[in-house]
Parts: structure tokens; sequence; C-alpha cells
């Protein structure tokens, strides 16, 4: 090896160089071993689901299945042990990761073992994770289709909300006259919590859904505002100047000063109000809509269901945490000229 | 920068009487009192003073950012009634926009009067004046004082003005840059032969470049003392005539 090190650095041409730069480093990178040992939990603990008798008072269908999905994870991390060498993006995304690979699989086997396998934990607000699996399996229809209309209900309601918030915030701050108009009322209703309005909203609109839509719309526009406005407000005077000097006009100015000037702002609005509609939508489905996840989980409730609540939180966790991941890839997108941005 | 060698470049600028303030807690504050000055096309002029004595207020009334409060000034015989791209301001901060590269940046006078479209290479050639060519995409937290400094200075140069107004546009520059930048300044002068306005409290700064020298009171702000720098480009500043007016100027600052 030394050998060929000293060969390669003679040969002096750029492949060479980039070989001979490559080669130390695989030769460096020792092997995963917290891999190995993560793997190996993980269909240890597919082990533990399947040999180890569920308690005789319970009827879980999903075991079999929540043990091989185990076993599954098991043997792909311990295939990636053997290929990460050769892969150098797999090794970057999965090393980080070796410790919570590692814990999970533990977890897991607990949970398992003070619920399906000993009761030891009271039922039934506590649950076997296979009976979760079964909820997936079983119930998928009427969760996807939940999801699908909480989806669409969000939706609307947030790029309303987003949009109002968004002119609002833009006008207030950068006309006197709207300011004066807009000011007071913004702040006597904007505090109000958007589900005050709840009874209000399902009398005063013709469908629950509309209703829902207006108040999703409602939280997610106060923090917009506000926080556009603000952006709008703190713009470096200077700014103005310069662009004036270079004859810029009034539309100019709002237009290609003030709002890009105020994107950082906008997106803390943008976040907060996308974690205001999340509540919002879940109380307006509960009390009103009779679709998507929040009337789920009130439904599931009523039956004692908690597997299915349990469920249904988790898709619901999942979904709110991938809506803010794209929400700040967005954001990282347009304000890449940004120094020491907030990481999600 | 493209214009015929032949063509006038230089807007001349007319002063006349003019007073300006602000209230500072509820009482006035005069800035500038009744000052009257003509600058002719194609003159360097630095306007030197103490620190806080107005000079800059004097510069944003040239700028036509502001109105005076009494007194009128004139552009080409034309009165100053708002900003416009012909008489274009490099302020004492680059302040370049962050979320623009230099590029934009530099392109911005084009783009609010609506030219970029046909006028890009423009863009490209301010940037090649100020030496910044190779760093067209960079954003504005790259930069190092320097040549953010130079990207204002390309964003003002694009609009070819007629007149440029400098505000104290290298006084946060380290002292090299500084020398470097003042012989560039000459040399971007000479070349385009527009009329320069140059605030300053730097004595040596404003005899280097400047064909004449208006000497301002403390605030507010005054002509005290007016007089012309009949020295060739490159200058010394160890040459005999140059430390005589160095004196001179120092003496009615009263720190001689």
């Amino acid at each position: 090896m030394a050998g060929d090190g000293i060969a390669g650095a003679a040969a002096a041409d750029s492949t060479a160089a980039v070989l001979a730069a490559e080669r130390p480093r695989d030769a460096a990178l020792p092997l995963w071993k917290t891999g190995i040992v993560a793997g190996l939990l993980w269909i240890g603990a597919g082990a533990v689901t399947w040999l180890w008798p569920d308690d005789p008072d319970l009827d879980l269908i999903r075991t079999g299945l929540f043990a091989w999905l185990q076993a599954i994870v098991g043997a792909a991390i311990l295939v990636s042990v053997v290929t990460e060498r050769a892969w150098p993006s797999l090794t970057a995304w999965i090393r980080p990761r070796g410790p919570w690979l590692l814990v999970l699989p533990v977890l897991l086997v607990v949970w398992q073992i003070v619920t399906a396998k000993t009761l030891t934990l009271p039922r039934p607000f506590f649950v076997a994770p296979q009976a979760l699996v079964e909820v997936y399996t079983d119930d998928y229809a009427r969760l996807g289709e939940s999801v699908f209309r909480s989806f669409i209900l969000l939706a609307y309601g947030y790029a309303i909300g987003a949009v109002i918030g968004f002119v609002t915030g833009v006008s207030i701050g950068w006309s006197r006259n709207a300011g004066y108009w807009v000011h007071p009322v913004l702040r006597l209703i904007g505090p109000l919590p958007a589900t005050a309005w709840l009874p209000i909203a399902f009398f005063a609109f013709p469908t629950s859904f509309s209703a829902s839509v207006f108040l999703v719309a409602l939280a997610t526009a106060f923090p917009v505002t506000v926080l556009t406005w603000s952006g709008v407000a703190s713009v470096n005077p200077a700014y103005y100047d310069v662009a004036r000097t270079l004859g810029a006009k009034a539309w100019f100015l709002v237009l290609r000063v003030s709002i890009p000037a105020a994107l950082p702002h906008l997106f803390v609005g943008l976040f907060m109000g996308l974690g205001a509609s999340f509540s919002v939508l879940v109380v307006a489905e509960m009390m009103g809509v009779k679709a998507g996840l929040g009337w789920y989980l009130q439904w599931a409730q009523g039956w004692a269901a908690y597997a299915n609540v349990y469920a249904a939180l988790a898709i619901m966790a999942i979904g709110c945490s991938s809506l803010i991941t794209l929400l700040f890839k967005v954001r990282d997108h347009l304000l890449a000229w940004q120094k020491g941005m907030v990481k999600w | 920068m493209e214009r015929p060698a032949t063509a006038v470049a230089g807007a001349s600028l007319d002063v006349a009487d003019v007073s300006h303030g602000y209230t500072y807690e509820d009482k006035p504050l005069p800035v500038i009192d009744r000052v009257s000055l003509r600058v002719e096309p194609g003159e360097f002029v630095a306007l030197l003073g103490p620190s806080g004595c107005g000079k800059s207020t004097l510069l944003r009334l040239v700028a036509g950012l502001e109105p005076p409060n009494a007194g009128t000034l004139r552009a080409d015989e034309a009165p100053i009634t708002g900003p416009d791209p012909s008489r274009v301001v490099v302020f004492q901060d680059p302040t370049l926009f962050p979320w623009r590269t230099v590029w934009r940046n530099a392109s911005l006078g084009l783009e609010a009067q609506g030219l970029l479209k046909t006028q890009r290479h423009r863009v490209d050639a301010a940037l090649k004046l100020v030496g910044l060519d190779g760093f067209a995409s960079a954003y504005p937290h790259q930069l190092s004082g320097g040549m953010a400094q130079r990207a204002a200075l390309a964003r003002a140069l694009v609009n070819d003005p007629r007149l440029l107004i400098l505000d104290e546009p290298l006084g946060k520059l380290d002292s090299l840059t500084r020398l470097t930048m003042q012989s560039e300044l000459v040399a971007l002068w000479q070349r385009s032969r527009a009329t320069v306005l140059l605030v300053t409290h730097d004595v040596e700064e404003a005899l280097i470049l400047a064909t004449r020298v208006i000497v301002f009171s403390p605030r507010p702000a005054r002509i005290v003392e007016e007089l012309r720098v009949d020295l060739d480009y490159p200058r010394h500043r160890d040459a005999p005539d140059f430390v005589a007016l160095r004196k001179r100027i120092l003496d009615k600052l009263g720190v001689g």
C-alpha cells in the first residue's frame, strides 16, 4: 500500500492525484461497528416479538408482521455496513444516525414486553406496538381519507391566511393610511385565539368546511401580518435612499426593496402561522367537520380504540413535521444570501 | 463609460442661499445656514468640514432626497425637485442589498428605470471598471469592505451620472485600501469627466482628489473658505505646494 501511494504521487497527473487522495480515505474508514450492533439488536427485537408469545388475553393479529418489520430493518442496517464503504453518500447519511438506530430497538422491545407480553401497563390506554401496525394495515382507507381531508382543509386555510396576512402586512408597513385603519383592528382582534370564533364560525358559514377554512386562515393571518409588517417597518431607510437616487418609483420600492428585505421576517411569520394553523385545524375537525385526522382522533377515542388514536397521532406528527421541513427548505432556498440561519 | 470623448459629461450645480434644519426635542436645529456655491461642469469639488457639520445634509438636498427649507438648488439650470439617476450618491456605507448578488446590485439603477433588458453590457462594463468582474455572482456578505464600496461605486457608475455625489465613500476603509481607491477615483473622474461632489473630513483626501476645496464651519454649516487646488495629478503629499495648502486649511479649521 505504501509503495502504491508513492508511485501514485510520482505520477503527479491530476487523475492519479485524485485516486491517491481517495485511496487513503477508504483505507482509513474503519468498519462501522455501531451498525453491526444496531442491526443485530433490531433482528433481536424481531426475535423477541416473534418467539415470546403474547398474553393470551390479547387478540393481536399483526405480531408476526411487526417481528418481520423489525428484522428487515436490522437486515437493511447490516447490508449498509457492507455496502456503505463503496457509497460515500450512504456513509454520510447513516453513520450520524447510528446511536438512534442502536437505542430504538431497545425501546421497542421494552414497549413490547410491558404491553403485549406481560400486560404490565394498564389497558386500554397503553397499547402494544403491533396494535399500531394493525391500524395501518387494516384501517388504512379511513386513515388515508382523513389525512387527505385534513390536508385539503389546511392547504386552503393556510394559503388564504398567508396571502391575506402578507398583503395586509405589506400595506400597513408601507402606507400610513392603511396603518391608521388596520392597526387598531389588528390589535384588538389579532390576539384573540382563532378557536374562540368556533361557535360563530359554524353558525355564520354555510358549511363546516368553509367555517374551518376561515378559522385556519384567521389563525395563520395574524402572525404573518404582524411579522411581515415588522419586517417592512424595519427595512434600513438607506436602502430606499439608494433606490430612489437610482431612479426607483414607489412600486419598485415596494416590490424590489421592502418585500425582499422583509422576507426573513415573513418566514418567521409563516412558521408561526403554520404552527397555529395545525392546532386550529385539529380543534375545528373535532368540533364540527365530519372528516380529517382531528375527527378520526375523536371518533377513535369514542370507541376507546387507543391504538387508532396513537396511530393517527403518529401520522399527524410526521405530517406536521414534514410541512415545517418543507417550509424551511423553501426559506433556505429563497434566503440563501443570509448568513447563520436557524436550521430545522 | 462608453460616452463619445467629445460629449460634455458633467452637470453644473447651483446652490443659492440654501438653509436647512430639523427639529430635535421640539427645538429647531439649524444644520445649513445660507450656503451658496456654484460648481462648473467637470469640476471635482470637495466639501470639507468637521464631522456632523451638515455636509451630508447638503448632499441629500443636492441628490433631491429632501427639499430645502429655504433657497434653491439647480442642476444644469433646472430646479432639483426629486432624485434623478443623473445625480447618483455613493454613501459612506456601501448599503448593498444583501439579497442581491454584486451584479444584481450594480444593475439596480437600470432595472429601476426599465433599461436593464437592453443595456446589460453597461453592468458588466461598470463591474470591470471597478475591478469586480470576477465577483459578479458573489453576495455582499462575502465581500471585504473595499470590495463592497467598489460594488457601490459600480452601482452608481452604471447610470453614467453627470453629477457623482460621494458622501465620505472611503471613510470606513483601511488606510491602504483608501490610498488605492483615491487614485482610482481620480482616474474614474478623469475618464468620465462627470462633475464630482465629495464630502470628506479628511484634509489630505480633499487635496489629493479635488480641483476645488470648500471648507465649512461647524454646525450650522457655513462656507468659511474656498480654495482652488491647481496641482497636477497624481498629487504628492510631500510637495511644498501641497503642504502649504494643507496648512492653510488646517488653520481655517482651527487645528493648524
